[in-house]
């Protein structure tokens, strides 16, 4: 299983879709690893800078719709590959979200108010994530501020989580 | 309870539900392009699962970049094409014979009523006009569908767009989805499938269906669906005039997959379109949509008609009929690329082609292309694109460009004024003083 702990990357904007994400002039890479440089290099967003804020993360949170517009997958291959392995988000674009758990990745859902907190709590701050999987808790932390975030997530997504993708649950299932 | 047509199509799929609201499908086809494919086989290689669960369900084309344009492309195409000769999949469309592969597709006879489609192109919902489950996915989603022949899906709540009222003419089934998009928002339909009906739907030909279902992924919508009807029975009845006695007992059996009168739906939109202008996106997202008077004016640099939103004939024919006699604004730049080899041969023999060139356009071959910035078309930072596809993100159709996307009757228009303007087929009519 994916580790799902560590920084956090704040993405205060709705509907980032997978052209910002990953732009279609790198999806002739066949390998994944090709990717890790171009990660959300066209999102336009206020104080953030895809060449310095990336590194060193290994979670996002974000808000509605994440993901939208096209199917591309290496959309979560370009977080995997800068060990980005969770995305947390108001809300996300069907076929993303999918695609992030057949990776054995997570992206789960807060309620609106929950991500308005997040924000208005720990954005601008050195914040990190702590992920238990067995209790569903995020523990939140920025200095000494502290905070457990309890989410769901459906027995399916987690059977992916813990097979490690897709691919690996279909072929012992089907 | 009524079913809706998805939850029909469901009902005869079911292989399995690892899950309250999970079910997992078998599938009737699995199509594949040389983007998302390439990654999915090389996968399957290195877990020593190099097979396909049935290879006459598979069909696969180049499309995205073809001719290939550098070394990285060639080799997406070739292991495509490599993959497809040792696994014996007949229906693979190579350079020559390929074209959009959600054009392609449907005019080959590879989508039926009642099917369940997946392919890893958002864009796959488009399939749905024929009354099938069509949905993108990602490449593991198609390494499972190829190696296994299923898929999982959440339980597909429907909402019903009821379309009513009649289109002026000028206004065509891009405007209706733009406009819809629009009124529902780019996240108006996440993880919901799109069941489009009502009069305006009935009238409406395969074509403009395949448009009106192509872009209801711009809403976040799984799939578009529209019932089967005649329309769908005369289109496909060359593939299919062996299994069925008649065209009535064609009708008959994929009937099987009309919604319930009584089918529940998680919503309900009641669209009148009779006083709907043609539509045009501004800004970055598809749902940021206006009438085209809105924009009258904006000065553009390219035209593209093309794409699996307006790329197939009926497209050309719009925009030949505004283009014949005239030239392109001295100030643009315009390119034609019918979506598949059939519609450029249909073209061709109709002298659309010859109208385009006469008025200055370049006409390329079908491919995706310029649709998504990867060949054939790319913008220039700061250059505007007057567009018959289906995104206008920020950087789509290249770094620093922008696209407004409207039918290919506003952009032939716009491609002779030079700004973004409404096609003469319907300001005449408003001119006129006809109420629209």
């Amino acid at each position: 299983m994916k580790p799902f702990n560590g920084n956090v990357l704040f993405l205060d904007r709705s509907d980032i879709n997978t052209d910002e994400i990953i732009p279609a002039k790198y999806l002739t890479e066949i390998t994944k690893e090709a990717l890790k440089p171009y990660l959300l290099e066209d999102l336009v967003l206020d104080g953030f800078d895809p060449q310095t804020d990336i590194n060193g993360r290994a979670a996002v949170v974000t808000r509605g719709n994440f993901g939208c517009g096209s199917s591309r997958e290496h959309a979560p291959w370009a977080f995997e590959v800068n060990n980005i392995h969770l995305v947390v988000a108001s809300g996300f674009a069907r076929i993303f979200q999918q695609n992030m758990f057949n990776c054995g990745m997570m992206a789960v859902e807060l309620d609106e108010e929950v991500i308005d907190h997040l924000f208005t709590t720990f954005a601008g701050r050195e914040t990190s994530v702590e992920t238990d999987l067995d209790k569903r808790v995020f523990t939140f932390t920025a200095g000494s501020v502290v905070e457990e975030i309890p989410f769901t997530i459906s027995d399916f997504a987690l059977s992916l989580v813990n097979a490690g993708g897709w691919v690996e649950f279909a072929d012992k299932n089907y | 309870m009524g079913k809706t047509i998805a939850e029909k199509i469901f009902d005869n799929h079911i292989v399995d539900t690892p899950g309250t609201d999970i079910c997992v499908i078998s599938l009737d086809a699995v199509f594949c392009h040389e983007i998302t494919t390439p990654v999915a086989i090389k996968d399957l290689e290195a877990r020593d699962k190099d097979r396909v669960f049935d290879a006459g369900r598979i069909k696969a084309v180049i499309d995205h970049v073809t001719p290939a344009k550098d070394s990285k492309t060639a080799m997406q195409g070739k292991i495509l094409r490599d993959w497809a000769r040792r696994h014996n999949i007949d229906d693979f469309f190579d350079i020559g014979r390929n074209g959009v592969c959600h054009a392609l597709f449907p005019e080959k006879g590879f989508v039926r009523p009642g099917f369940t489609i997946i392919m890893g192109d958002s864009h796959t919902c488009t399939h749905g006009a024929f009354g099938a489950f069509a949905a993108g996915v990602g490449s593991t989603d198609l390494e499972v569908g190829i190696l296994k022949g299923v898929c999982s899906f959440k339980r597909p709540e429907s909402i019903r767009v009821n379309i009513s009222g009649s289109l002026a003419p000028g206004v065509y089934a891009k405007d209706v989805i733009l406009a819809l998009v629009g009124k529902i928002g780019v996240n108006g339909a996440t993880n919901a499938v799109m069941e489009f009906s009502g009069p305006v739907v009935d009238s409406m030909d395969m074509d403009q269906r395949m448009t009106l279902c192509n872009m209801a992924v711009e809403a976040g919508a799984t799939s578009g669906i529209c019932a089967p009807d005649m329309q769908t029975v005369d289109y496909l009845w060359p593939f299919v005039k062996e299994e069925y006695a008649s065209k009535k007992d064609a009708l008959k059996a994929f009937q099987a997959f009309a919604p319930d009168r009584n089918a529940v739906y998680k919503q309900v939109i009641e669209f009148d379109v009779s006083d709907l202008p043609p539509q045009v996106t501004f800004g970055y997202r598809p749902d940021q949509v206006k009438p085209v008077a809105s924009l009258e004016g904006e000065k553009i640099d390219q035209v593209y008609i093309g794409s699996c939103t307006n790329g197939r004939f009926e497209d050309l024919e719009i925009a030949a009929s505004l283009l014949k006699n005239h030239r392109i604004d001295s100030s643009v730049r315009a390119i034609v690329s019918p979506a598949t080899p059939d519609i450029y041969a249909r073209a061709l023999d109709a002298g659309i082609i010859k109208t385009f060139m006469d008025a200055g356009f370049c006409v390329t071959n079908p491919t995706c292309g310029a649709c998504l910035g990867m060949s054939n078309g790319i913008l220039a930072h700061g250059e505007v694109c007057a567009s018959t596809t289906n995104r206008n993100f920020n950087g789509r159709m290249g770094k620093g460009g922008m696209v407004h996307l409207m039918s290919p009757a506003t952009a032939a228009a716009s491609a002779i004024a030079g700004t973004i303007t409404n096609s003469k087929i319907f300001s005449q009519r408003s001119h006129e003083g006809e109420s629209i």
